[in-house]
């Protein structure tokens, strides 16, 4: 089971802190949403997390392990990652583009090894995107590449599964369907990781959360509990309702005069 | 494609073959074998092995370093339009070869402009990689165009300088690319460097699959994209950097290869690479073959020029042709 801790993660940029000494523990089996503002230091955390960043001061480990001593390909085979707006610049095959999630297994030369399409197959299945696998990736449209790119992150099946906005730009049933799969992975023992502005989807589909302003921590743990109306308004500014019922959790921002 | 890469392998070596066979004096398959074979020092031998092998060997050498390193490139900074010129190593190339002749050290040593051509692609790299060392990408570019501008500006104010209008012919000759009158000599000079930049460049491939994803998607697939630069940078002034100090500037087969095959293998970026460098060996090889057979108005044409003439259209036509079928 891998768990991921963020040890007092310092990050800085130009001299100014965009992490400020955060701690974080990422449990396997769950999923969790990293929520804040825009510019909060959220995809800065990710990066941290994901080993891409090498943060100034404090540790990232992963089962216990210093994720920056560990190799890179071999951190690449139990990790995936997908920045916002991931897409392809060359007309290369759907198929194509989600064996290269393979990439850190493949020998340095030669053609695809037999014993991977299986794992192609399953991930291209579980993201809705068989029928697609002859089309060019740059010709898709916005809920298709998305999906291509999940199937991407899901081929190599990471422990760790670390996705930066990937419901941004998708209406509403792809969007479901993202955090839908991404809930599914968790269930499978991945520990998954997910930056995100829609805070319906957040508290609906996540298990934790963690809630970043200004690039601290201001609150963290299992959504029921950590995500309260008071949490919501100081992170955002604004004050907040949450409106419970038997569909779920919904958000409602308030304008200043209706504040209660 | 499995069938790609063999056949164009086919064509090259047919392409060879015809090219020592043809020009002012052409040869009958026979004779060319006979007398290669036989040594003998009769005048057809001599035409095989002294005039035309080396040729045919420097023109192959040539066009894989271009195609090859035009694969590695566009892949490399995901640009279809990225062609090894744009990293300022083949203008360094021409500067060096231009010091070489405008200050006459051409007169006392033969080997002057291409050992010169070499030092300027070299110091040109060199700039770029300092220039470009904390940057991305667009720092790479924006460097190589710099490096690319000074060099060029130098080369013009040679040319405007020039001592004599021999010289400024002279140099005039140089810049549009030629493989006339090279020798093993000058084959000797440039193997022990095209040969290992052809050999890093090959080895960026797994890595420009990956890169297809962008820089981010690239490293998190445990990709060093960095190495992967740099890698691509000095395969490049080696190969096409020595490619230009032995034969000039020969352009567009660096841009057009690449694009030729991309369509045959998925466009898959690490897949272009071992077609796209048969078929800049193929491209110069024929170009050699028509500067020798073309006579336009009694003066044979440079190589450079020719495959410039013959590229330019071709190209247009190739972008029309990929926007209708990607967009």
């Amino acid at each position: 089971m891998s768990v991921l801790k963020l040890d007092r993660v310092t990050v800085l940029r130009r001299g100014r802190k965009v992490l400020d000494g955060n701690s974080a523990t990422f449990q396997a089996h769950r999923v969790t949403a990293v929520i804040g503002p825009n510019g909060a230091g959220k995809s800065t955390m990710l990066n941290a997390a994901a080993g891409l960043l090498q943060p100034d001061a404090g540790r990232v480990t992963l089962d216990g392990a210093d994720i920056s001593r560990l190799h890179r390909r071999e951190l690449a085979r139990r990790r995936a990652y997908l920045p916002q707006r991931a897409d392809v610049d060359w007309p290369i095959t759907v198929e194509r583009v989600v064996a290269l999630g393979l990439a850190p297994q493949l020998p340095a030369f030669g053609p695809l090894p037999q014993r991977f399409l299986p794992a192609i197959e399953g991930a291209l299945a579980s993201c809705d995107v068989g029928h697609l696998r002859e089309r060019p990736a740059n010709a898709l449209s916005g809920g298709e590449l998305a999906r291509v790119m999940l199937a991407r992150a899901f081929v190599s099946a990471p422990e760790l599964l670390i996705v930066d906005e990937p419901t941004a730009g998708l209406d509403p049933r792809h969007a479901i369907d993202a955090m839908r799969r991404l809930r599914a992975r968790a269930r499978e023992g991945c520990t998954v990781i997910v930056a995100i502005h829609d805070l319906d989807l957040a508290l609906n589909h996540a298990d934790d959360l963690v809630a970043i302003r200004d690039g601290a921590i201001m609150a963290a743990g299992p959504i029921e509990s950590a995500a309260t109306p008071a949490l919501l308004s100081a992170l955002y500014g604004v004050p907040v309702r949450l409106v419970r019922d038997s569909d779920g959790t919904t958000v409602r921002f308030l304008s200043a005069a209706e504040a209660p | 494609m499995r069938w790609l890469t063999p056949s164009l392998m086919v064509l090259l070596l047919l392409t060879a073959t015809a090219s020592t066979l043809a020009g002012t004096v052409w040869l009958s398959p026979h004779q060319a074998f006979a007398s290669a074979f036989s040594g003998r020092a009769d005048l057809a031998g001599l035409i095989v092995t002294e005039i035309r092998l080396p040729r045919v060997v420097l023109a192959i050498a040539i066009g894989a370093s271009l195609g090859l390193s035009g694969a590695v490139l566009q892949g490399l900074l995901r640009n279809p339009l990225a062609e090894p010129g744009l990293l300022g190593i083949s203008s360094g190339a021409s500067l060096g070869a231009v010091v070489a002749i405008y200050f006459g050290f051409v007169a006392a040593l033969p080997l002057a402009a291409p050992v010169f051509a070499l030092v300027g692609a070299f110091v040109a790299a060199g700039i770029v990689l300092l220039l470009a060392r904390t940057g991305g990408t667009l720092a790479l570019i924006l460097a190589g165009v710099a490096i690319s501008g000074v060099s060029t500006a130098l080369v013009m104010l040679a040319l405007n300088l020039a001592p004599n209008p021999y010289a400024a012919y002279e140099i005039m000759t140089w810049l549009m690319g030629s493989l006339s009158d090279r020798s093993w000599d000058h084959l000797a000079l440039a193997l022990p460097f095209i040969v290992p930049g052809l050999a890093l460049l090959l080895s960026t491939g797994r890595a420009l699959d990956t890169l297809a994803l962008g820089d981010v998607q690239a490293e998190s697939l445990g990709v060093p994209v960095a190495r992967t630069r740099l890698l691509a940078l000095v395969g490049t002034a080696l190969s096409v950097g020595t490619a230009t100090a032995t034969a000039g500037a020969i352009g567009f087969v660096g841009l057009m290869a690449p694009h030729v095959v991309r369509p045959l293998v998925g466009y898959q970026p690490g897949r272009a690479l071992v077609p796209a460098m048969l078929a800049g060996a193929l491209l110069v090889t024929l170009a050699d073959i028509a500067t020798r057979t073309v006579v336009l108005a009694g003066a044979p044409l440079n190589i450079g020029v020719f495959t410039s003439l013959i590229g330019t259209p071709f190209f247009l036509w190739l972008v029309m042709h990929v926007r209708s079928r990607t967009a």
